[in-house]
């Protein structure tokens, strides 16, 4: 349980918001509802998924004002407060994508020899600004017609139907094809909160006096080129790839990683 | 010198395969993207843009269905909740995944006079000025979801059987669904009562549809686009001072052939003895 703490903390986050979506349908609960694409937080306070926002626009439309001021306070939020938090906090792919990483690890599938590597890590960006353009090609935002994870959070609202499928694939992907395939190349809204989180406040900070060099936090990352500095220095883990999802300070016997506020006037 | 011409190389080629892998991602993304939004049969909540805006527009946030669902109106006698109108579209449902939708057979709409689903749309695709009458209230009666078709062959009231099932279930009754009578020439002594749907009244909810008797609905919804004609604005209704204005500017054509000297009644009496 010791090395648990921010695992568990990131289930029960997860649980709650998407029980809270859930009920917003099921039982009329005003707390939180709608979808990620938009959402109500208390009935009234207007939340929207930015990468969809812009989709949408490049769309050719419009948007109302809801929209883009719900867009403004996500955008806000993560840029100040969470980093790519949303990735690890709240999305639902998370949890199966973190499944298909653990079974890698107990199925020794981790190995050099059977880890294709035919994705580069940076083909999410290419993919975020290639479905800004297929949006304003197509005139739909192209990313919300095949989003697993819309298309999960959707499901467990309303009920998956054949959309469960999207999920098995991206389970099957990450389990059998590329380590982390999905979260950490593809997927391109965990490449926008890269961006929209490079400066984020809060961050893991690296104490390279009490580390032991057991690459324990290394394994466990899903974006371990972040953690460059184990070992190395004690500085903070700046890249905004990192999904502040706390594994690494988990996994650590040795107290050399912390979440930390990031002080920009100590540089 | 060799080393920075290998590197120039390495980033030329590696540059081309993203960008090209980039374009093939592209085209098999853009094909699908179009592929999917083509669902033209499909019923869209009151208010909702024309198809094309409307799949631009929708946010997929699924707010309509969740007001529909649990509005106060929406339960059995007995207090539990039924099942709402608005579904949103999922994988097998063949229409674009995450928006709003209804089946008429399954749930139709039952035109809520406060329509819970449309104030909430954060994105404006359900426009709610289209549903503002002169006072600026909503009205649910000026909702096109749709247009109800007959198919008077199935149509059991145009065999001669006395039905008006969709004519009662209609919530513009005598307005949107009238009954005709006809003579029924075939028994020479009874009536036919013939329901007629008119399109500057009926607001696509489908609960004719829901109450029609025959084994598949001889009355059904279609979105607008695909349940009416076009006559074209070549014809001038010359009966119609309106539409006669129409021409008012109208130059004057000049045919190949020769205008017929003959009048209109010369044509008429062609060929008859007096």
């Amino acid at each position: 349980m010791k090395n648990m703490k921010y695992l568990l903390l990131r289930r029960l986050t997860q649980f709650i918001i998407l029980s809270l979506y859930f009920g917003a349908n099921a039982y009329g609960w005003h707390m939180l509802e709608g979808t990620f694409g938009s959402s109500r937080l208390f009935g009234f306070i207007p939340l929207a998924d930015p990468y969809t926002t812009v989709q949408v626009l490049a769309s050719g439309f419009v948007l109302g004002a809801d929209v883009l001021f719900g867009a403004l306070i996500i955008t806000i939020f993560y840029m100040v407060v969470g980093g790519r938090a949303f990735c690890s906090w709240v999305c639902p792919i998370n949890m199966v994508t973190d499944l298909a990483n653990w079974l890698r690890r107990k199925l020794n599938l981790d190995r050099e020899e059977v880890n294709y590597r035919f994705i580069k890590r940076r083909a999410r960006y290419w993919i975020m600004v290639l479905g800004i353009i297929v949006s304003a090609v197509v005139g739909v935002a192209a990313f919300e017609v095949l989003s697993p994870i819309t298309i999960m959070q959707r499901g467990i609202i309303f009920g998956f139907g054949a959309g469960i499928s999207v999920i098995i694939a991206i389970f099957l992907f990450d389990l059998f094809g590329v380590k982390n395939g999905w979260c950490g190349h593809l997927c391109p809204l965990g490449a926008t909160y890269s961006l929209i989180g490079k400066a984020s406040l809060i961050r893991v900070d690296h104490n390279h006096e009490n580390c032991t060099n057991c690459m324990k936090c290394k394994v466990v990352c899903p974006e371990n080129h972040v953690l460059y500095m184990v070992n190395k220095e004690s500085i903070m883990v700046t890249d905004g790839e990192c999904t502040n999802c706390g594994r690494c300070i988990d996994v650590c016997d040795d107290d050399a990683l912390n979440f930390s506020i990031r002080n920009f006037a100590k540089k | 010198m060799a080393n920075s011409n290998n590197n120039r190389r390495k980033f030329m080629a590696t540059t081309l395969q993203s960008v090209g892998l980039t374009a093939l991602g592209g085209l098999l993304w853009s094909g699908y993207s179009d592929e999917v939004k083509a669902s033209p049969l499909v019923l869209r909540p009151p208010g909702a843009l024309p198809e094309d805006d409307f799949l631009k527009a929708c946010i997929k946030c699924g707010l309509c269905a969740e007001a529909c669902v649990n509005r106060d109106s929406n339960k059995n006698k007995d207090g539990s909740k039924r099942k709402g109108t608005l579904q949103i579209a999922k994988g097998g449902d063949h229409k674009l995944i995450g928006t709003p939708f209804f089946i008429p057979t399954d749930v139709p709409c039952y035109m809520c006079d406060d329509i819970p689903c449309v104030p909430v749309c954060p994105s404006e695709a359900l426009d709610i000025s289209s549903l503002l009458n002169k006072e600026e209230e909503l009205d649910i009666n000026k909702a096109r979801m749709g247009l109800a078709v007959v198919h008077k062959e199935s149509c059991i009231a145009f065999w001669g059987i006395q039905c008006d099932a969709c004519y009662r279930a209609c919530p513009l009754q005598g307005e949107a669904i009238t009954i005709e009578h006809q003579k029924n020439e075939r028994t020479g002594k009874h009536a036919f009562l013939l329901p007629i749907v008119h399109s500057d009244v009926c607001t696509g909810c489908g609960l004719c549809e829901k109450a029609c008797v025959t084994e598949k609905p001889a009355i059904f919804v279609l979105p607008i686009e695909h349940s009416t004609g076009r006559a074209g604005d070549h014809y001038v209704k010359g009966w119609d001072k309106k539409d006669q204005q129409r021409v008012k500017n109208a130059k004057e054509i000049h045919t190949k052939d020769e205008r017929s000297e003959k009048e209109a009644t010369d044509y008429l009496n062609m060929g008859v003895d007096y």
